[in-house]
């Protein structure tokens, strides 16, 4: 099937340069069956009634199963106990309809537009001292110097993770980020190095959390620890740590790519980098229509719970579904000229941070860390320019992003 | 009458929501010639959705409704003066100031004004309120806050129980009174209704179903509620939400098809002649129209909610200045939203006609569901209390006719099991077998 064909051609990584020309194929079949069953929606039509539809599930991950390790009270005991807690407890963004929405209702009672606001010097603080780390040089690697440590930096702030810790966490995120790659999950390497860092990482937790709840120091993690101290509903410690778990993987690797394609994207188009530049106030829009354009997040995953009547055509239940949001984000019955970069454009209706009940929940904070970023790279920058286009590639189709971008300069103001 | 007659264009009669948004739409239409907008009220356009919500609630002042202008529209604008008369032939509308208004284009949006208590004098004594303009909740929230003793509440519909929320919240003593055995039973049915039942009783309501009011008595000033059933309430405040009566009077020589339900229109809102002719030069548009729905078989209906006034004037703008063979027919699936004891409802669809109802997502018990109503294996409407999120899902498929119900499978959705929707049996045709859908009056 032809069809087929294109969904795989999607997941090569030689094709991750530039997806778009296999978008623009898929949205001729706006709900495509692959011959494994699953099926690809691709245009800003189907998916906005597919995010609003009740018989989506995002419940789709194969139930967690720690790898073999020979140890046979592990294997027959300890771990599948384990694992009987881990599916008990998934974090939000594999959650349905009603746990999800008294999960989601925690973290956003404290992911006030306070908090996101108090973050905004600090992000400064960061974004000023990372650049100055690059002064004297005459290239800078992006990824390297700027979009990978800033959003753990930023996640550590906000949960309250102490500073001497970062370096960890980055190691622990950058682990997780593929648990959330529905391409990776399969892989008995990766699963082994997952539950590894999993471990670790609550254990961790499950020892701050406490200290939260001893000691509270007004951040989200307190915040979320003490929730229910006065007699309401409140998280349960797994839950917690989960929680916190996502929040860090969610809004981490997502970050790194939102600031990465929108440096790209701007020195690819140095009239807007220069408009950016004595417009400050512009950046809202170049940001939106950045996650429109090169989103960093390109489809998510979802099961049928029942057959769902869309478009004409039926999805049978139990059908595994993917969003292909990157897709939706430039459907020409709903953008004009959607190829084009255009910050101007008046409709910006984009699926960068999803659609429906799992909407970004850390879409300002997301918002906040991209705007100072690319501004100060702007500003501060001499003459920046790309060392190679297209930059290399991480592996990931879903989370998609450029593993480095090399970009030289002539000195830093 | 007097005066000289005013330069001809487009008149607009009715300078509220759908008067002001089909002005609007006349202008970003391309209209550019003279426009009137005539309104008897002394204030510019302002919404009343929050009247009988965050108004009374006291959350915002009545004058500070007003809606906002989406488009610079250079109009003329005749307020505080009703039109008294349409002279159709000549194309004259004669208002009360003694001005008379030429036109050769014309939209009738006159709305709908409160069905005043049936005994003038009655309705006359103070204390007694009805709710529908800005003055109307301005007066009766300074009777609010004066701390009556108890209030009653006459009618249990969609106003009459916003009024009685928003009454317990100030912490007075309310009796709400309806014929139906639950509250907004015509709207919703009675299933549906249960679950304002249990709202009112928790929030310590005295509601009292099944129950006729009989007389407003008092002195000058209400004292007391006479039921038919021989008891009496004492009463200091009487809110009378018995719906609405569509403003029309206006019209009365005009030859239209025109009465307390609405001016009758064709499907492209061109309003009809008493003997069913469309008039090519006059449309009607929001609660005042009446018109055969496509989607529910050329039903007439009138529609009294908020998102019709605004799509219906709109629609009506465009015909207005299209030619005789370009009038496109307006359909519409008819919504509406509530917000009660702290409970946000929204709706779409009409329910009248319903044969079963079926709770889709959440619980009754929870306050927390989705649900549909059924007519002949067909989804005709669903309602959302607290579950807004999945209504447009639902509305999508009552707008394609889906069976009943149209969704199996959702998340968080119980056994669907289908329950009578409990409607009353239709009243005795007040408007000559119009039907209202969930009227929020
Ligand atoms: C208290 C209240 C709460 C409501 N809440 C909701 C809600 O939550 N959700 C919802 O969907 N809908 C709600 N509605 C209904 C909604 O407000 C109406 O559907 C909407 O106002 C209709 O707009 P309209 O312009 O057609 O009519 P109207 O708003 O009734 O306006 C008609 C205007 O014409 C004027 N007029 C009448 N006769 C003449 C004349 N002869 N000459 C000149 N002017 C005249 C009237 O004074 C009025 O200003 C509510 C209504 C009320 C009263
Ligand atoms: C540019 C940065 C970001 C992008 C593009 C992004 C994108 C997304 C997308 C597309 C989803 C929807 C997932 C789905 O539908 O399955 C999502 C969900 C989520 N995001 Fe983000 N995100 C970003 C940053 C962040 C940050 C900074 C945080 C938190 C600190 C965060 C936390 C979350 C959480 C918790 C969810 C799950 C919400 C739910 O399931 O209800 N994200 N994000």
């Amino acid at each position: 099937m032809a069809d087929d064909t294109l969904f795989s051609q999607v997941l090569d990584p030689a094709n991750r340069a530039d997806p778009y020309p296999l978008y623009a194929r898929l949205r001729e079949t706006p709900v495509a069956r692959q011959s494994d069953g699953k099926v690809v929606v691709s245009t800003h039509a189907a998916i906005r009634s597919l995010v609003f539809d009740p018989r989506l599930s995002s419940e789709d991950l194969p139930p967690s199963r720690r790898p073999r390790t020979g140890n046979p009270l592990k294997d027959w005991f300890l771990n599948p106990l384990k694992d009987r807690v881990a599916n008990a407890h998934r974090p939000l963004i594999f959650r349905d309809p009603p746990a999800h929405d008294a999960l989601r209702g925690f973290v956003m009672a404290e992911f006030g537009v306070e908090r996101v606001r108090a973050l905004h010097g600090r992000v400064s603080s960061l974004v000023d001292a990372l650049i100055e780390n690059c002064r004297g040089r005459d290239e800078v690697c992006l990824v390297e110097d700027l979009s990978y440590p800033l959003p753990v930096a930023v996640i550590c702030d906000l949960l309250g993770v102490p500073e001497a810790d970062e370096p960890q966490f980055q190691a622990w995120a950058t682990q997780l980020a593929t648990a959330l790659e529905p391409d990776a999950r399969g892989d008995e390497a990766t699963r082994r190095a997952n539950v590894a860092a999993f471990d670790a990482i609550a254990s961790y937790m499950r020892a701050l959390i406490k200290a939260k709840r001893r000691h509270p120091t007004g951040d989200m993690l307190s915040g979320l620890a003490a929730r229910g101290a006065s007699g309401e509903a409140r998280m349960g410690e797994v839950d917690l740590i989960s929680t916190a778990i996502l929040l860090l993987v969610a809004g981490h690797e997502t970050t790194v790519n939102l600031i990465t394609n929108g440096m790209l994207t701007l020195l690819r188009h140095p009239d807007e980098l220069e408009r950016l530049k004595s417009e400050p106030a512009r950046a809202p829009r170049v940001i939106e229509e950045l996650l429109r354009y090169e989103p960093p997040v390109h489809f998510r995953t979802r099961k049928a719970l029942g057959d769902i009547d869309i478009g004409g055509t039926i999805i049978p239940k139990g059908t595994a579904i993917i969003l292909l949001f990157a897709a939706a984000n430039r459907d020409p019955a709903r953008f004009a000229d959607p190829d084009r970069f255009d910050p101007d454009r008046p409709d910006i209706q984009h699926f960068g941070f999803g659609g429906g009940l799992h909407y970004c929940v850390g879409a300002p904070l997301a918002r906040i860390q991209a705007e100072i970023a690319l501004l100060a790279l702007c500003r501060r920058l001499h003459d920046p320019r790309l060392l190679a286009d297209p930059p290399p590639y991480r592996p990931g189709a879903s989370l998609r992003g450029p593993e480095m971008l090399g970009i030289s300069i002539t000195g830093i103001t | 009458m007097s005066g000289t007659p005013e330069p001809l264009g487009i008149a607009i009669v009715g300078a509220s929501l759908a008067g002001l948004r089909g002005a609007e739409a006349l202008r970003l239409n391309g209209y550019d010639g003279p426009l009137s907008i005539v309104g008897d009220e002394p204030y510019r356009p302002y919404d009343r959705p929050p009247l009988s919500k965050h108004v009374l609630a006291g959350e915002l002042a009545a004058g500070a409704t007003q809606l906002p202008n989406l488009v610079s529209l250079d109009a003329r604008w005749h307020l505080g003066q009703a039109a008294i008369k349409l002279d159709r032939e000549a194309r004259i509308i004669a208002l009360a100031g003694g001005t008379a208004l030429s036109f050769d284009r014309l939209l009738i949006a006159t709305g709908a004004q409160a069905r005043p208590w049936p005994d003038p004098e009655a309705a006359r004594l103070s204390g007694v309120h009805t709710l529908r303009g800005r003055d109307d909740a301005a007066d009766l929230r300074a009777a609010l806050v004066k701390n009556p003793g108890r209030v009653v509440i006459v009618g249990a519909g969609l106003i009459g129980c916003e009024a009685a929320s928003c009454c317990r919240d100030l912490g007075l003593p309310v009796t709400l009174i309806d014929p139906n055995p639950t509250p907004l039973a015509r709207s919703l049915g009675g299933a549906i209704g249960g679950v304002i039942a249990g709202c009112l009783r928790d929030a310590g309501v005295d509601f009292r179903p099944g129950t006729q009011v009989r007389a407003l008595e008092g002195d000058g000033a209400v004292r007391r509620v006479a039921l038919s059933n021989g008891a009496a309430i004492d009463a200091d405040l009487v809110i009378v939400a018995l719906g609405a009566v569509r403003a029309t009077g206006w019209l009365a020589a005009a030859a239209l098809m025109a009465d307390a339900g609405g001016v009758t229109c064709d499907g492209a809102c061109r309003v009809l002649t008493a003997d069913g002719t469309a008039v090519p030069e006059i449309y009607a548009a929001g609660d005042v129209a009446r018109w055969p729905i496509p989607l529910y078989d050329g039903r007439l209906v009138s529609i009294e909610h908020w998102g019709n006034a605004v799509e219906q004037a709109r629609h009506a703008a465009r015909n207005m200045l299209a030619a005789p063979d370009d009038q496109r027919p307006y359909d519409h699936l008819p919504a509406f939203w509530s917000s009660q004891f702290g409970i946000n409802i929204k709706a779409v669809g009409l329910t009248e006609g319903a044969d079963s109802l079926a709770v889709v997502q959440g619980s009754l018990a929870a306050r927390r569901f989705l649900a549909v109503y059924g007519q002949a294996g067909r989804s005709i409407a669903a309602v959302s209390f607290d579950e807004a999120r999945w209504l447009p899902a639902y509305a999508e498929r009552v707008a394609a006719r889906r069976p009943f119900p149209p969704i199996r499978d959702a998340n968080d959705q119980p056994a669907i099991t289908s329950l009578p929707p409990g409607f009353p049996p239709p009243r005795a045709a007040r408007h000559h077998g119009v039907a209202m859908g969930g009227a929020h009056g």
